[in-house]
This record gives C-alpha cells, structure tokens and sequence, in this order.
C-alpha cells in the first residue's frame, strides 16, 4: 500500500454542531442544554457577561480578583468550603477569567447536580466578604502575577504588545491587572463590583452530559429562578481611535536564551450582522500559520530554515474588535533581523499573490472536518457555547460554523488579509537575550 | 447524538490473530476513535553521550515515511484530519492517534508507515534538532524546569533517570541518522507493545488494523539493561535565577501503580497534596498565608523508582516559608496518618470523581493503555473503586510512615531568601 490517494473526508458539511435547547428564567438569565449520556456526568458552568475589560479605572484586573473571592463563602457556606464540598461529591470545580466574560463550573456526577447547582445560585445572590478572607486573597493574586507573567519574559513582552495593540480600548490591560492596581484592591471594590454585575440577568447556564432540556428546566427553575434579577449596565466600552502608526517593542533580558518575534495587528471580531468577514479571517490564519503544511511554516521552517517555529492565530470571538497573530522563533544562530524580513515577504506574497483555490479548499475541509472532534468533551463544548453568548452572538453562530466556512470564497479572504494584514495597524514585538540589546 | 445506557463502560482485550494486544472502550456515539500506545524505548535507554536521542526520534517518527516525504506526510495528516503525535519521557515512547471513522484505514496505515518505515531524511532531521535545541534554549529561562531538570540531576545523579531527557545541545550534536534508525530497529518491539483504543470502532474490525498496523514489527526488543534506583534525598539546593518569585520541587520515593499499597498511597497524598483546596498544603499555605497561587503534590509513574513529587512558587523572602510549612505538614503525616474524615473525604472524591476522568475517547484511551502497561487487568475500571474502599486505617498508616517519613530532596530555581543553600 504505497500509492495511497488523497481520501475525500466526509460528503456534506455538518448543519449543526452540538444541537443545543435553550430557554430563559422569568429573571432573565439564560439556559443552555447539551446532551450527551455517554457517562452519567454533567458539566455544569455558569458564565456572567463580565471580564477584565469591564475593570473600573485604576482597579485592572478586578474582575479576576472578584472570580478568587466567589470561592471565600456566603452565609451558608462558610470560606473556603465550596471547593471542598464539590470534591466531598466527587466532583472538580474552578473558574477562569477572560476579556469579556467569567465562568464558573463544576464536572460531577449527574445525581449531585442539584447539589451544585444550589451551591453556585447561592454565591450568586449571597457573597459574603470578609477582610480576614479577602486580603490574604490578594496576595494569593499577587503570587499568581509574579508565577504568570513577572517570571517570564515572553508573558511580559506579550503584556506590552497588548497594551500597544490597543491604544484606548480596555483589551490594553493585562487579565490579571497591573501589580500596583492588584496592590490596591480593597474588600468594598470587590463588593461594589459584585452588585453591579452579578445578577442572574447578566448570568448563562450552560449544562453539558447526561441530561436534557426537561430534566434541567426544574432544576434550574428551583435553584436559579427565584434569584431577584437586578438591573446591569450595558458593556460599553471606550473604543479604538483610527491607527496610523506601526509599533516596535523590544524586551531584551538576561534570562532570554531563545529569541522570538511577534507581530499583532488589529482584527474584526466576529459580529451578529456580519460573520462573512471574520469566517474568511478564520481560514486565512489558518492556511497562514495553522500546521506543518500550513504557508509560515513551510516557508520559514522547512524550505528556507530560519526559523524553529512558525504560526498565526485568531479568535474571532470577542465582544470588540481584537488582535490576530504572527509569530515566529529563529533556529540557533539566526538573527530576528533576518528572520523578520522572511516573514514580511510571506505576508507581502499572499497580499500580492493571493490564495490558491486548491490551499483554500483543503484548509476550509480540514477546518470542519476536525471540529466533529470538539463534540467528544463535555467541558469544551460547554466553553465554545458560553464564549459565543458572552461575546455577543447566539448559539446559531456556533451551530452554523461549519456552514460559514465551507462558504468562504477566496475573494472574501483576500479582501480581508488585505484589510487586516496592515502595517500602520500593527505592533511587532521582538524578545532578546540581554547581549543584543547593545547596552548590556 | 445517539443515546446510551449510563452504566460503566466496558472494556474488551482485543488480540488480532498476529497476537498483538489492545485494550478497547467501544463508544459510537460520534464517528471517531482515539488510539494511545507505548513502547519501553525512552530516554532511560539512550545513551549517555547521546542523551535526547528518543525525544528526537519521537520528533521525526512523523516527518517522512515510506513513499511520503515530510511535507507529503503531513499533508496526508491533515489534509484527513488525522492526529498523529510522538513523545518520549524516561520510559516510554508513547505515541496518539485520532481519526475520524472516514479515514480510519488510511490513519492506521499511516501510523505503520511511520513505525516502520521512517525516512529520517536529512533536512527533517537537522530542521527537528535545531527545534530541539531553540526548545532547550527556551527552558532555560523557565524555573519550573530548571528547578524539575535540578531535582532528577541530583536525585539520579549516575543513573539514565539523571540525564535530561531532551539532551544538552553537546549530546544532540552528536545524534546520527543511524543512530534514529538503529532506535527504531531495536527499541520499537511487538513484546512490550501496550494500546489503548476508544470510539467508533468494534473488535473485529480493530483486529484487523492491529494485525495490519503492527505485525511488521520484531517480536522483540534489543535495549540495554537499566536498574531499579533510589533517588538520593536530603538536599536543598539553590538555582539562582534573577526572577522575582522562586518556584521549587520536592519529592521522595513513591508508590507504583502495581503495588498493593498504591490505593493507600493515591489518599495519603490526597488528603497532603493532591487534592486542590482539600489538601492540608492547599490550606496551609495558600489560604492561610497566601504565600502561594498553587501548591501540589503527585504521585508519578517511574518504571525504575517511583516518585512522590510537589511543587510551590512563592515570593523570594517568603519562600523559605513555604518549605518550611511543606517539611512540617509531612513530617505530620509520617507520625499521624489522616483523620477519619478525612480519609472518608478522599475516598468520595477519589471514587466519585472516577467516571468524569473517562468522559472522552482521548482520557479512556489513555486510561486504558496505563492499565495494560502496569499490568492491572481489563477489568480494572469495574474493580478500581472497590479498590479504594478497602483501604483501611492501618494501611494508610503503614502507607504514610512509607511515602512521608524521611528526608526530602528539594530544588529551588530563583533569589530565595534565607535558604542554606
């Protein structure tokens, strides 16, 4: 078996992804159910539409500190217990904090759901900070600063391309926070924060495993429904001016042993009225830096040899427009400054060049063929839906996604390299050992 | 999606009429199969002036085979949606497939092609060694693995578990195309072959693709011997690195996954280590203090001396603390074994938490190749809870005097504070 030839994947394009119900408590806070009664486990999160871009000033990174102190108790639980309580029942828990949205969950077995699910409405209406539980918290955030970021040079070189890439939208600021801000928190900045935007209105439930719709509706109804909603703020945050002016940043350290280049520029997030543009960016990123085969890697790693790696991403999911990266890290011996204009010549030929209709097509079948993958984890399918609905788009952005990408024609994607892929919207991030610096 | 019973999932020994073994969790809910195998050809085997040799291998075993050039070979892959991933640790080469039920012949003929035909060509090789050694470059600036890479250095200083698994940039240089395709020929054997399978695919037909897939290979291996070892312990020892917060390893001996004691040892250090906010270190040092974001300890897999490992990042003048109360809290085990709540709290966790670590084809198949490489029986899922239950005080007891009572071998990458280093 020598010849083999190049097998046609799966005949249609999936019409949906995960299959989906959904309804809404009289308080407005919305519920999403997937079955999937391979095990007899759920997975249970509930997402709020709030994030570390809707910091107050001088507070970044509240959000985050507020997502630590949800575990430290309510009247009836007392701190630190509901972690504990979760693994008494056999289940894990733990949250995560992004841009525009913060979740909470819990994987469990499907006969202590109910349990859980009471846990998780109680600390949605009843947060009870105290300061001998909320300023040992903030240290805990300042050890979790200094493990992620300050002891890595690339976290913090990625922290300034950042806050470069945005010159006035709130994306600017780190998730965690500034460590001068984190320093400043106090037990009533959480507390205020807390009011605001913790209301079951502002709130998704998201259940995925060995249950559907009509045995989670009384659940959710009996837990979450008599939560009194309260009115939230819209998310409206300040927006980007024009950009005019390509950004160089440079982080040179003694600790770097290994160089690496990063260039980010500003892209379209995915929006209800419009998912043509950000489904052809999907697919150029893809074909740009997705994989062995992929145009970045096959140029500058395997024909040319400058580099050791190679690649591009882009998530259009966000409630704002948002960033899409290059990078690149040079094989040893290889200067950035031969590396950079490899990877501008690349960018240069597929604006000129365009794509091919044979790259396109392989890319787009490849994309859907491997999202049947994503319905294997409970957990995952749980994160795709939540980040849809904390970002602005509804479940038929997801359900619709393969539909979206199989339509994506190769003039959109070159239309939309040629709309993003823009020198004066960019930051080009180079990291350095100390010596090439020039100032030792 | 298709609906199925909730029970526990069954699982089938698999042997093609060639004889090769496979554990199976058939599941056809969606149309797609994982695969996890492994081969006792790993870095303890390499030898010392060429340390790295089977991570390098592992890098190139899907970079060219039979009629497939690199680049051919990862269209192949991809252009089908196929995964196929390759790694070594000290004593494996473990090595994941997943394919969709389309493409699932073409996927398994892949994976042959790639363990008996690599190419090894030369611009896949120096390209995978230069990735290698820009990877290796990048690890010096990371704590956690300068402080991981101390702690193996000196605790099996003289024995293959000392050598870094992914070389120095002087053993890589020294790697030779022969010297991959003599790893392949000797190492990559049907006698200590162990796979786990999960997905759409039934025994009959996963007969076939074994037989197919693995029968080209030797029946037996051609390694050097290695011996069973003992870390060394006692140490404290400081790698200084100018970060503003030291992240540190410790560890002892531990418990195999094949010993009597294993169940015993899974809840002891449940209750010190393993178990999130339950564990006393957790409490200790994180919510008491907040000396730490995470603290934790595990028990690892080691063919040749199993270990009890952890690790905590604290500021550098508080992180003398942190070992401090680490040394405390073991030192308290050896002399107290858990209370009953909290060996009562452990087995909960440890026996209700089971099903949701076989919830995906990827975990099961991973699952069930760690039953078959430790031997343990396919009907392990059924009897592994029951196995937990019966753990009683006195076991736990003997368990914790075992793991905890004794010296700790501890590195510490950073600036700390008032260490005698």
């Amino acid at each position: 078996m020598s010849d083999i030839g190049l097998i046609p994947i799966t005949g249609a394009v999936p019409t949906a992804m995960f299959n989906p119900t959904t309804f809404t408590l009289a308080n407005g806070m919305r519920v999403v159910v997937v079955t999937n009664r391979r095990a007899p486990v759920v997975a249970h999160y509930v997402w709020y539409r709030v994030g570390c871009a809707d910091s107050p000033a001088g507070k970044s990174g509240l959000p985050h500190f507020l997502e630590h102190l949800m575990f430290k108790g309510t009247r009836r639980v007392p701190p630190g217990e509901f972690s504990k309580i979760v693994a008494r029942n056999g289940g894990n828990d733990n949250a995560f904090t992004s841009y525009d949205y913060t979740a909470y969950f819990q994987m469990i077995a499907k006969d202590r759901l109910d349990l859980v699910m009471g846990l998780e409405a109680d600390r949605m209406a009843d947060l009870d900070l105290s300061d001998e539980h909320v300023y040992p918290e903030r240290d805990v955030i300042l050890e979790e600063r200094k493990q992620r970021v300050d002891n890595e040079p690339q976290a913090l070189l990625a922290e300034a391309i950042q806050a470069a890439q945005f010159l006035h939208h709130p994306y600017r600021l780190p998730i965690i926070g500034w460590l001068h801000e984190i320093a400043s928190y106090t037990r009533e900045d959480a507390v205020a924060f807390y009011e605001r935007w913790y209301s079951p209105s502002n709130a998704i439930l998201i259940a995925v495993g060995d249950i559907d719709a009509e045995e989670l509706a009384p659940l959710a109804e009996r837990h979450y429904g008599g939560l009194p909603a309260r009115p939230v703020p819209e998310r409206r945050r300040v927006q980007e001016p024009p950009q005019y002016a390509a950004r160089r940043i440079e982080l040179a350290d003694p600790k770097v042993r290994q160089p690496s280049l990063v260039r980010s520029y500003l892209a379209p997030n995915q929006r209800p009225e419009d998912h043509r543009e950000a489904a052809a960016l999907e697919v150029l990123f893809e074909l740009l830096g997705e994989g062995a085969t992929s145009r970045l890697y096959r140029s500058l790693v395997v024909e040319q040899g400058l580099a050791a790696a190679a690649g591009a991403g882009y998530q259009p999911w966000s409630l704002d427009p948002t960033a899409a990266r290059i990078y690149a890290s040079p094989r040893p011996g290889v200067p950035l400054e031969r590396l950079e204009p490899a990877l501008d010549a690349e960018i240069a030929e597929l604006l000129d060049g365009g794509v091919g209709e044979d790259e396109l097509e392989r890319c787009k079948r490849r994309m859907i063929a491997e999202s049947i993958y994503a319905r294997d984890s409970l957990g995952g399918v749980a994160r795709i839906l939540g980040m849809a609905l904390c970002t602005g788009l509804d479940l038929d952005a997801v359900e619709a996604w393969p539909q979206r990408i199989a339509a994506v024609e190769k003039a959109e994607v070159e239309a939309a390299a040629r709309a993003v892929l823009v020198p004066a919207h960019s930051v080009t991030g180079r990291l350095l050992p100390v010596e090439a610096s020039g100032d030792g | 999606m298709a609906e199925r019973g909730s029970g526990p999932v069954r699982v089938e020994e698999v042997v093609s009429p060639g004889g090769v073994r496979a554990y199976l969790a058939s599941e056809r809910s969606v149309p797609f199969l994982s695969l996890e195998l492994s081969f006792r050809a790993g870095a303890v085997f390499d030898p010392a002036e060429k340390a790295g040799l089977a991570h390098l291998c592992a890098g190139l075993l899907d970079e060219g085979a039979g009629p497939y050039d690199s680049q051919a070979f990862q269209r192949e892959l991809e252009d089908n949606a196929i995964k196929l991933t390759c790694e070594a640790d000290h004593d494996e080469l473990r090595i994941r497939l997943k394919t969709l039920t389309a493409t699932r012949e073409h996927a398994f003929e892949l994976l042959r092609l790639a363990l008996t035909e690599p190419r090894f060509d030369p611009e896949p090789i120096e390209r995978i060694r230069g990735q290698v050694l820009a990877d290796l470059r990048r690890r010096e600036s990371d704590p956690g693995y300068v402080a991981g890479r101390a702690w193996y250095a000196r605790a099996f200083d003289g024995h293959g578990y000392g050598r870094p698994i992914r070389g120095t940039p002087e053993t890589i240089a020294r790697i030779r195309r022969e010297d991959l395709v003599a790893l392949v020929a000797e190492r990559l054997a049907r006698e200590d072959l162990a796979i786990g399978v999960a997905g759409d695919v039934g025994a009959e037909e996963l007969a076939g693709l074994l037989d197919r897939t693995f029968a080209g290979l030797p029946a037996r291996a051609n390694r050097p011997p290695v011996e069973p070892v003992t870390p060394a312990l006692g140490d404290t020892l400081v790698l200084p690195m100018p970060i503003p917060q030291s992240v540190v390893t410790f560890g002892r001996p531990g418990v195999r996954p094949s010993d009597p004691d294993y169940h015993a040892a899974t809840i002891a250090n449940y209750v010190l280590g393993g178990g999130g906010f339950a564990s006393r270190l957790m409490e200790e040092v994180r919510e008491r203090r907040g000396l730490a974001y995470s603290v934790y300890t595990y028990l690892a897999d080691m063919a040749l001396a199993p270990l009890w490992l952890g690790g905590v990042a604290t500021s550098n003048e508080r992180v003398a603390q942190s070992i401090e109360l680490v040394r405390v809290e073991v030192a308290k085990l050896a002399r107290e074994a858990p209370s009953e709540r909290e060996i009562a709290d452990a087995k909960t966790y440890l026996t209700g938490s089971f099903p949701l670590r076989l919830s995906t084809n990827d975990q099961l198949a991973r699952m069930l190749l760690g039953m078959m490489v430790h031997g343990l029986g396919r009907d392990y899922l059924e009897r592994r809870n029951g196995l937990v239950w019966a753990v009683g005080r006195e076991d736990l007891e003997r368990v914790c005097r075992r793991l905890y009572a004794g010296e700790l071998l501890v590195t510490v990458a950073g600036r700390p504070e008032g260490l005698p280093g």
